[in-house]
């Protein structure tokens, strides 16, 4: 039996005041299950349904009919002569893998409370895993995606290359936000009932339906504030060639986005003691 | 070459009771709270508002590698907590302490399976929780299958199982992570004899591979079974650390008020307990008195007080009575008889007693240990004490007593003999001769 490993690993335990360090060694250590939480989100995820993985292709298809009926037929609004349902589509992706992203890591805590009263592992893999699983599911939309393009003829064009810094663009904010909101969660049940409406509202101000050419000039600024505005202009000029090439808006939204994220990580690693009690 | 597995210093854990009981808080009661706080502040009453207990306090001792150490007490005493601690779950309060090594917990089994998903894939996802990497997984699997003893049902979703398989496979998984100090919390309690068989099997198997073990249990005869030496918990507080067949004695004995009464504190009742609440147990003599000693001559009445917050519906009341080694004499229930039992198909909220008489000239002389059981069957454990209370037997009087000696067995029945000379008997040795 061999159980002496050479470098024998000490752990000290004690009370711990203020700040910690993020410690990502250990989410290193831990990466497998990194790995396996994500798998097990992704399979169950449509277990016990008809359509199974039917639904990732469903509900972006059917967000893009109502979204296109409201903003073309009623509001009518430009689409800078790229076919609507393209032009929708491609933002509907990176909006899907956010606001889910966004919606299941705020609710994880609580939903994997048992493992986190019983076990030790670094609790930031939580939230995490919960942001990755959406990615299976944007990886069979965005097939989708290619398949329209052909459809109306827009092949992807040469900007290709940049579309998967857009994704983790949208990926790092939400689980910047997703870190704040789950460590609140935690303390004050109330973040529940505030993520619909947060989602909700945050769709409104992300150019989705619309082209964020429709904003005024003064306003670009405060605008570009909302990182997934950076991102939803990325993917369009990405894929579609669309004019509005990511500008110094974009620096914007990737120095916000990180700023979610150090804080979010760092607010998450003070409040991590207290989760199992207060869970 | 340093032989300490585990360092505990000074350690302590503060609970807050409000954020325990209420564990809702909003952001509203905080908005509320910071309003009153400073008024309170003012008025002198102190600025926390949290009634708070020390869960574990001042707790001091070692482990050295390869030792068996049994944690004991009752309830309440902090084992769990100190656990917790130990396999960081949650963080000391106060105090200090050194781990040597990688720490496998088994604070409950199962810990992560989800029921949509195969028994194979929870094997993997169970297995990555408990900290095992998934080569070790993959060379482990057919042996946690075979362990488990389901192989026809691997590749069936676990909520499909029935508790026992569901619990044979989740204890495989654990029981073949390898960590240089295993924590245990209690896997016992749970299971068939043949299964708590098993388990017992496996744990011994891990003590003699020279692993440090942390054994929590209530069961007195796999702690003297497993462990050579035991802590003995009391109030959050450390009391004894001694040999183990000692400590087991200390806990059963003079651990126990001597009074033939339990009354539970509120500490000793788990949250999660409601709305079962304890009150007391008793043992009370044919003439009403609440005695540490019965006569074996004379029936006892053993009583358990309780109170329901609101009505349950298949509640069963019972006790266990156990030998001090915590070997079961007879389990029994309240609403055992079938017309009791519909009868009290559903208990309105209110306060009671639940009676039975120990028949007279039933148990034999010596100290026997009482505890309390109350659930719905199939559907909920409110509560549970193992070792609520213990009480003597004293024997004068009983059969056989002239001898004075020691008889053997748990019952001393008054057994109806008859002795007769056989007629017939004498008639054949005469025609023998």
């Amino acid at each position: 039996m061999n159980v002496n490993t050479p470098q024998e690993e000490v752990i000290v335990l004690r009370p711990s005041r203020g700040w910690s360090a993020l410690n990502l060694r250990d989410l290193w250590v831990y990466r497998e299950l990194i790995y396996f939480l994500t798998w097990r989100d992704i399979k169950v995820r449509y277990k016990q349904t008809v359509l199974g993985a039917g639904w990732a292709i469903l509900q972006p298809l059917v967000n893009m009919v109502v979204l296109s009926v409201i903003f073309g037929n009623f509001a009518k609004m430009d689409t800078e002569g790229i076919p609507r349902p393209v032009f929708t589509f491609a933002a509907l992706l990176p909006w899907g893998l956010f606001s889910k992203a966004l919606n299941d890591a705020g609710r994880s805590m609580l939903a994997n409370r048992n493992m986190i009263t019983k076990i030790y592992f670094p609790r930031l893999i939580i939230p995490l895993a919960s942001v990755l699983g959406g990615v299976v599911d944007f990886l069979i939309q965005f097939g989708i995606l290619l398949l329209m393009m052909l459809y109306y003829g827009y092949p992807p064009t040469l900007n290709i290359w940049a579309l998967p810094l857009f994704l983790l663009l949208a990926l790092m904010t939400a689980l910047g936000f997703g870190l704040w909101l789950s460590a609140l969660n935690v303390l004050y049940r109330d973040v529940n009932y505030i993520l619909p409406f947060l989602t909700q509202l945050w769709l409104l101000l992300t150019p989705v339906g619309y082209s964020s050419s429709v904003v005024p000039e003064q306003w670009r600024i405060v605008y570009a504030l909302n990182p997934m505005v950076g991102v939803v202009e990325g993917f369009r000029w990405a894929l579609l060639g669309a004019e509005t090439t990511p500008g110094p808006q974009m620096i914007l939204s990737v120095v916000i986005s990180t700023v979610l994220l150090v804080t979010g990580m760092y607010y998450f690693r003070r409040m991590e003691r207290t989760f199992a009690d207060m869970v | 070459m340093n032989d300490i597995a585990i360092r505990v210093e000074n350690l302590g854990k503060q609970y807050k009771i409000g954020m325990q009981i209420d564990r809702y808080r909003t952001l509203r009661d905080s908005l509320v709270d910071a309003v009153k706080r400073p008024m309170r502040m003012l008025r002198g009453e102190g600025g926390d508002n949290y009634e708070t207990i020390w869960a574990l306090s001042d707790i001091s001792f070692e482990v050295r590698k390869g030792e068996v150490l049994g944690v004991i007490g009752r309830n309440g005493a902090g084992k769990s907590t100190l656990l917790k601690i130990l396999s960081r779950v949650t963080e000391p309060s106060q105090g200090y302490a050194e781990i040597r090594g990688r720490v496998g917990s088994l604070l409950e089994v199962g810990t992560g399976f989800h029921p949509e998903l195969t028994g194979r894939e929870n094997i993997s996802l169970n297995g990555a929780i408990l900290g095992m990497k998934r080569e070790e997984i993959e060379r482990k699997f057919d042996e946690i299958v075979d362990f488990s003893g389901i192989e026809k049902f691997i590749d069936t979703p676990v909520k499909r199982y029935s508790s026992g398989m569901y619990l044979r496979l989740a204890f495989a998984v654990a029981a073949h992570m390898e960590p240089e100090i295993l924590v245990v919390d209690e896997v016992l309690a749970v299971g068939d004899a043949e299964f708590q068989r098993k388990c017992l099997g496996k744990m011994s198997d891990v003590a003699s591979q020279g692993r440090t073990v942390l054994f929590v249990s209530h069961n007195m005869s796999a702690i003297l079974r497993l462990t050579q030496e035991s802590i003995l918990l009391e109030k959050g507080k450390l009391v004894l650390r001694a040999p183990s067949p000692q400590a087991v004695d200390y806990y059963l004995t003079s651990g126990f008020a001597q009074s033939g009464e339990h009354c539970w504190q509120p500490d000793e009742i788990p949250v999660d307990a409601a709305p079962f609440g304890p009150i007391a147990l008793r043992v009370r003599n044919p003439q009403g008195l609440v005695v540490d000693t019965v006569r074996s001559t004379e029936p006892a009445t053993l009583e358990i007080e309780y109170a329901l917050d609101a009505p349950i519906s298949g509640l069963r009341v019972g006790i266990y009575l156990l030998t001090p080694q915590g070997e079961h004499i007879f389990t029994a229930f309240d609403t055992d008889d079938t017309d009791r039992y519909e009868r009290y198909a559903e208990r309105k909220a209110g306060r009671y007693t639940s009676r039975c008489v120990i028949p007279a000239d039933f148990l034999n002389e010596g100290r026997y240990v009482v505890g309390v059981n109350a659930s719905a069957f199939r559907v909920r454990r409110y509560f549970q004490d193992e070792h609520a209370l213990s009480f003597n037997v004293d024997a004068s009087g009983a059969p056989g007593t002239h001898w004075l000696e020691n008889r053997l067995g748990l019952i001393r029945p008054r057994l109806q003999w008859k002795i007769e000379e056989v007629q017939g008997a004498g008639i054949l040795r005469d025609e023998a001769s």
